[in-house]
Parts: C-alpha cells; structure tokens; sequence
C-alpha cells in the first residue's frame, strides 16, 4: 500500500506553494475583497504558466495531461492561499464538464484556453435557494435556445463561456435536463455580479433571453453527466478546504505561540492547546478522506460518488471548524478587519454551499453507502 | 497513490490467509464478530481456554506475535507484515485481547532491558499465551499523572523490598508475570527517582483484587504488595531510570497501529438501516442521515489516516505522536454512538439484556464500557495534550512539580 503522494506530487506540492506564498500574499487577495479588482488577472497569467491550469487536462487539448493527483496538489495550495482567481469555476467544473461530455471540436475550442489562461468557465446550475435537484431547473432549452436565469453563478460576471443546465422536458425525470455550452458574450446574456460572503470569489446573476445555445454531451443526459462533474469537483473542492484548515489551524497555532497573556503564551492554557489539538484532529480526518478521494478520482474507481461525498462532507466541517475556531484563538484581534482570520472564515462558508450544502453531501453519502451495502 | 501490496508483502499476506483459513477456530467466528465493547465472553466456551489454544497453535506455526524476532518466539516479520497479518487475522484477532499488554507493552521492554537468558527463558513461553503478563504501572494516586507513583521499592542485599499498591491493572487476576514500576529514591524530583523490575505474580505479598466496573465487568485489579521480594536481577534498567525505560515501552506500542479501531458506526449504520421508526425505516429520516453521515465520516477519516500511517510504516518511517487521534476519536464516537442508538430505541432503549435489547443489546453494553475507552491508555485531555505540544508544537502545561523532591510534592488537595 502506498496511500500517500508521490515524491513528483509532492515536489509540485512545494513548487505550487513557493510560489502561491510569492504571488499570492493576503495583500493580494485583500485587493479584490476591497473590491480594487474581480479578480487577480496577474496571478491568473501566472497560474497559467505554470502549467498548473492545465494540470488534468490532456496534451492532445494544450495541457500537461499529469492527471488528476496533481490537481488536487495544486487545489490544495489554492485554498491555503485563498487564490482570489476563478480556478474552481474554470477548472473543476468547466473543465471537468467538458473532458466528460464535450465533443471534439468544443473541447478543441475551450480546453486549450482554459489551460492558457485565456478563457474562464463556470457552471451555471443553481437558480435561487436550495440544493443540485433536477425539479429545482427551471431554465428552459427548446431549439437550441435558452431562457431564463441563473444565480449564484460562481465567476459568472467574468466567465467567458458558461455550461447551463436547462430542462428540455417537463415529465418529471432526470432525463428533462440537458446541459448546453454557452459562450457569454452571445446575443441575449446577461451577467450581473452579486455580492456575497466571499469577495475574493465572484458569484454572478445570469439571464438568458433567447440564447443560442449548443448541446454538451447526448441530449436528455444533463443530469447523470452533472452529478459525476459535481462528484468530481466535489474532490477538488474538498482539497481546498483542506487547504485552507490547514492554514488556519498554523494561524491560530502561530498566534498560541506568539501572543502573551495572564505572563504566559495563551499556548499554554489548556483551553487552547486543546482547541487546537481539536482543530488539528478535524483537518487530519478530512484530509485522509481527502486522499481516498484522490484515489477515487485518479482511478474512476466505482467508490467515487461515496468517496466524494465523505471527503466533502469531512472538508467542510473541517475547514468551518478550524476557520472558525482560528478566530477565537485570536480573540478580539481575530474579528478585525485587519488580521486575515475572517477572509479564511469566509472563505470556509462559500465553499460549504458552492456545490450543494453540508445536509445535501450527507443525504448523498447516506443513499451511496447504502446502495453499496445493498449491493 | 494505491492501495496494493507489494509482491513480498502480497507472498506474505497469502500465507497468513491460507494458514488463517485452514487454522482459525471457525465454530467461535459468530460470537466474537457479535461480541461488544468490553470484555469478551462466549456463551459455548471459556474464553481463557479458547484464546490460549488459538495462541498456541499460532505460535507452533511460528505466527505468534510475527513481529517478534525468530529467538524469542516470533518471526521477525516487518512491521508492514504485522498490521498485513493484522488485518488477516481479523475477528479472531480478538482473541488476543488477553496478550495485548504482554505482547504490546511487557515484552518489548524486556527485548530492550532484560539479559540475554532471561529473554530467551521468558519471552517464548509469552508469546505462546503459556503465560500471561500485565503492566503494573498506574496507581490510586497516579492515573494520567503516571509519574506520581508511590509504591516503593527498598534495596536488601541482593532484593529489592516492594510495599504499595497499583490499580487499574488488566489482567493482573489470570497474570503470570508482571512489569512493575517503582518508586527507589523519593528525595529527587518525580521523574528521575523510579525504578523498573519484572516479577513472578505468584511472589509472596502479592494480592489482587478484582475492580467490579460500572459496567458490571471486572478487566481491572488493584494489586497490593506488602514486603515482596524481588531479585536485583529482575531490575530492567539502571536503578532510576525507570521513567525512561516506560517510554521505551510506549514508544514500542505505537508500532503497533490497527487498521481496525472499534467506532461503533458500522454497527450504527446497519441498526438504523433496519429499524423502523413510527413513519418509515430510521435510515430514511433526514436527522438520522445527518447524524450517520457526520459519523461515517470520522470512521472513514480515522480508516484512512490509519493507511496513511502504514504507508509510512512501509517506507521505513516510525509512527508518530499524531496517532494519537485514533483513540482520540473513536472513544468519544463510541460513547455518541452509543447515546444515540439507544436515543432511537425510545423507552425501550433502557433494557440491556440480550433478549430483550435490540441489537443483543450491544449498543447497551457499548454505553457502559465506552466511558472507560476514553481513559484507560491516555485520558482524552492527555490524547490533546500529546497532539497540541508534540505534534503542533506548543508550551507544555505548567508543571509546579517541576524540580521538586517528589517527598516534598503536596498530596492532599484540602
């Protein structure tokens, strides 16, 4: 067994955070929480050079075709740095949406600018409150064209091509929905930006009036292609979170080290190691089931929709409960505007509800585990 | 990333399996997958007997104890071939409830402070189940302050005299031998004045007392001694060294790393998956699914962190303080878990007789032993102290006892 990165994965790891440390201070995501830009376009060009954009993506479409293991080296270096970039948007989900289902010519289009840097992607599934569901798409597809509207759209104000879900039927099955590609400079798109709890990551409203639209993958088959890029994302995403645990447990654990009071380091209060002890133990869990994910994704293995779902879950509750908990370790310095605590608060919740809420991967592992044990 | 085995490891966990398949004793396999938290018992057989046969034959087929070297009973298997063996041997392994403390803990400190012969004279006949050994190292006024110690130990010519008492002990009623860490020189501060030794259970002045738990079960003993004579020779260790030799032993058990640690929550998901509650199976129930899904994934998580910590074991790396969290969390899960099958049983949740119960009652008994999970081996608060000060790196609590002759240590609260 070696349930573990390789030492190539682990180089990368360390390449991609030298050089998330260089590019990417808090100063810089501070930039776009302040609202001085949408988003770090320099950064972006950098990301792009790297190579680490095209990571997954093959040679055949201008990327490095490393794989899936390396991207969930890199996500985690995103989340650590909280990268104000559209990577989970255009990566994850666009991406991924378009390796799945995309024809050749659409993945000839997109998939070498994605990887270049040249083009940002998203997703545009949720149409107001609630959790991924067939019944809650009510954007409608007939003849190729589009109406209606979608928010949040993550990175929509700045996307340029969209993969819409849309209902092509109503009977009232999954097989009513298909998705379709849409480059966002079309006639009819509108895209507006939303505030929300997280700047450094942009979420959008966009309206279809009569879009021409083109279909992703076989028609009446949006949904089954949907859950699996949700499943997948779901993977990346996780690592992020991990990510972003883990540095704020090293930031609540720095601040135990540094900070004095009652003559002594606030380290040494018990009240505190322990928090953090607690904190380290959430972080660890998530990550070991973060690492099953990878496995699942790497491979296509049959486990990934339940392996997905565990690291989901674990991540999100990871990185809530360590942002959260950093801020308290910081005490009333921790609930200034000034320290960084509250961007990794921040971020912590909009991951949690980007891909469908903590009670929403729960009811899925549930239904997964036990067809598996029903098997 | 992968889960396989290497060829040799693969050629290794093909033996154990065919010797396992064609060995194991498969007529006792239904009771110990049902068996709960705690001691385990059989309703057709004396477990003392049963698991002292299956020992036996093991160590015949040089299985016993595998990571042991080939002299003292073992087979000097790697200690990635020890959690392969491990995970073979499965159920049966909970057989060897009964030798964990010798194997774990006793045995591997008399590898490193017994003489030659005496290891040669004392180990096989342990690692065969012949004899059984227990650790004699808590006391009424230690606990997670193991340091704090009392019993003394009196040099005699060529003895050493023993007087005091040692608590919580597993074992210690069926034990042969015992490892006993004693206090030599009270006038220097607590660490550096103790003592180890080994000793024959049967010396005179050795009495044992069974400890009744709350749980109605007696694992634990207290043992008294009163002028128990033991030979210089039977000292492991330089006199006041024996703080140090105690750490060589835990250090030893974190070797030690089960790919299986009791949750409870495969037990939890097949009840809820089975019962039916007033308005449909548990299992359908949103708050059911939330609570099983936030425990699905601490026990995947701790099965996970556990591949990884072999993993690591197999590139030749020693396991850390960070295992710690495997207690850690599947002590406080058993004890939610717990709360919460009987929660779902309603009224009917308050019986625990196996006839009665559902489950057997199994989820009854995990709710009266798992108190004991989370402080026997490390008290929770000792498993975060670990993790906060040896893995995350921050101050140690503050000792006032630091520095100070252990005779001078205050040892009345008021």
């Amino acid at each position: 067994m070696n349930f573990d990165f390789s030492d190539d994965q682990k180089q990368l790891r360390d390449e991609a955070r030298r050089f998330l440390t260089e590019k990417c201070p808090p100063k810089a995501v501070r930039e776009v929480i302040d609202g001085k830009a949408s988003y770090d376009r320099e950064l972006w060009k950098g990301l792009a050079d790297m190579g680490f954009l095209g990571v997954a993506i093959p040679e055949a479409f201008g990327g490095s075709g490393a794989g899936h293991l390396e991207l969930c080296v890199i996500a985690e270096e995103m989340g650590r740095a909280l990268a104000p970039v559209p990577f989970s948007s255009t990566v994850y989900l666009a991406a991924e949406a378009l390796m799945l289902a995309g024809s050749d010519a659409q993945k000839q289009k997109w998939l070498p600018a994605i990887a270049s840097g040249a083009a940002v992607g998203t997703l545009a599934l949720f149409e107001g409150s609630g959790n991924p569901s067939p019944d809650a798409i009510k954007l409608t597809a007939s003849n190729g064209t589009l109406n209606g509207v979608k928010k949040p759209v993550p990175d929509g104000a700045i996307a340029d091509f969209a993969i819409v879900a849309a209902r092509t039927a109503s009977t009232g099955r999954e097989t009513d929905i298909s998705l379709f590609l849409v480059d966002l400079t079309s006639e009819g798109v509108e895209a507006k930006a939303l505030t929300n709890i997280d700047p450094s990551r942009g979420q959008a409203e966009i309206s279809f009036k009569n879009v021409k639209a083109e279909l992703l993958g076989p028609a009446n088959e949006g949904w089954s292609i949907l859950s699996r890029v949700l499943d997948r994302a779901a993977v990346l995403i996780a690592f992020e979170q991990v990510g972003g645990a883990d540095r704020a447990l090293e930031m609540g654990r720095d601040y135990a080290l540094d900070r004095i009071a009652f003559g002594r380091q606030i380290g040494s209060f018990q009240a505190v190691k322990h928090m953090l002890a607690d904190m380290y133990v959430s972080a660890t869990l998530a990550r070991s089931n973060c690492y099953y994910g990878a496995w699942a994704l790497s491979t296509n293995a049959s486990e990934l929709p339940e392996a997905a779902a565990a690291a989901r879950i674990s991540a999100t509750q990871a990185f809530q409960h360590c942002a959260k908990n950093n801020i308290q370790v910081h005490g009333g310095m921790g609930f200034t505007w000034e320290f960084d605590c509250h961007l990794y608060y921040r971020r912590s919740n909009a991951l949690a509800l980007g891909l469908g809420s903590l009670s929403y991967w729960e009811d899925a592992l549930i239904d997964r585990m036990r067809q598996r044990n029903a098997a | 990333m992968n889960f396989d085995d290497t060829p040799q490891e693969a050629a290794f966990r093909a033996e154990a399996k065919a010797w396992i398949a064609a060995n194991a004793p498969k007529q006792y396999e239904d009771e110990l997958k049902k068996a709960s938290l705690g001691r385990i018992q059989l309703r057709s057989a004396n477990i003392l007997e049963v698991a002292k046969a299956w020992q036996k034959k093991k160590a015949d087929a040089g299985w016993a104890v595998p990571h042991w070297p080939k002299d003292y009973g073992g087979r000097g298997a790697s200690p990635i071939e020890r959690v392969i063996w491990q995970q073979e041997e499965g159920v049966f392994g909970k057989l060897g409830a009964l030798f964990i403390i010798g194997h774990g803990m006793c045995g591997p400190t008399m590898m490193a402070y017994a003489a030659e012969d005496q290891k040669r004279h004392y180990l096989p006949p342990l690692a065969s189940g012949e004899n059984i050994w227990c650790q004699l190292f808590s006391e009424p006024a230690g606990g997670s302050d193991v340091a704090g110690l009392r019993t003394r130990a009196e040099k005699d010519g060529d003895d050493w005299v023993i007087n005091g008492q040692k608590i919580w002990t597993s074992g210690a009623h069926y034990s042969d031998y015992g490892i006993l860490i004693t206090r030599t020189d009270p006038t220097v501060p607590k660490h550096k004045g103790l003592t180890m030794f080994f000793l024959d259970m049967k010396s005179p002045g050795v009495e044992v007392k069974p400890i009744k738990q709350a749980n109605g079960q007696a694992e634990f003993n207290e043992v008294y001694f009163t002028d128990v004579r033991i030979p210089d020779a039977q000292r492991l260790g330089a006199v006041g060294d024996g703080w140090n030799v105690s750490l060589t032993t835990l250090m030893n058990e974190r070797m030690a790393i089960g790919a299986n640690v009791a949750t409870g929550f495969p037990e939890l998901f097949e009840f809820c998956n089975n019962l039916m509650l007033e308005d449909g199976p548990a299992i359908d129930a949103r708050a059911v699914r939330s609570k099983l899904a936030s425990w699905a994934v601490r026990a995947s998580g701790l099965k996970y962190t556990s591949f990884r910590a072999i993993s690591a074991l197999s590139r030749g790396e020693r396991p850390g303080p960070e295992n710690s969290i495997g207690k850690l969390v599947a002590g406080a899960m058993l004890q939610d878990v717990a709360t919460y099958a009987l929660d779902l049983q309603g009224a009917a949740g308050v019986l625990s007789g196996p006839d009665d119960a559902e489950a057997a009652g199994k989820f009854q008994a995990m709710l009266l032993r798992s108190p004991a999970t989370r402080v026997e081996g490390g008290t929770d608060e000792i498993l975060r102290n670990i993790i906060a000060e040896r893995v995350l790196g921050l101050p140690g609590d503050i000792r006032v006892d630091k520095d100070v002759p252990f005779n001078k240590i205050p040892t009345k609260g008021r």
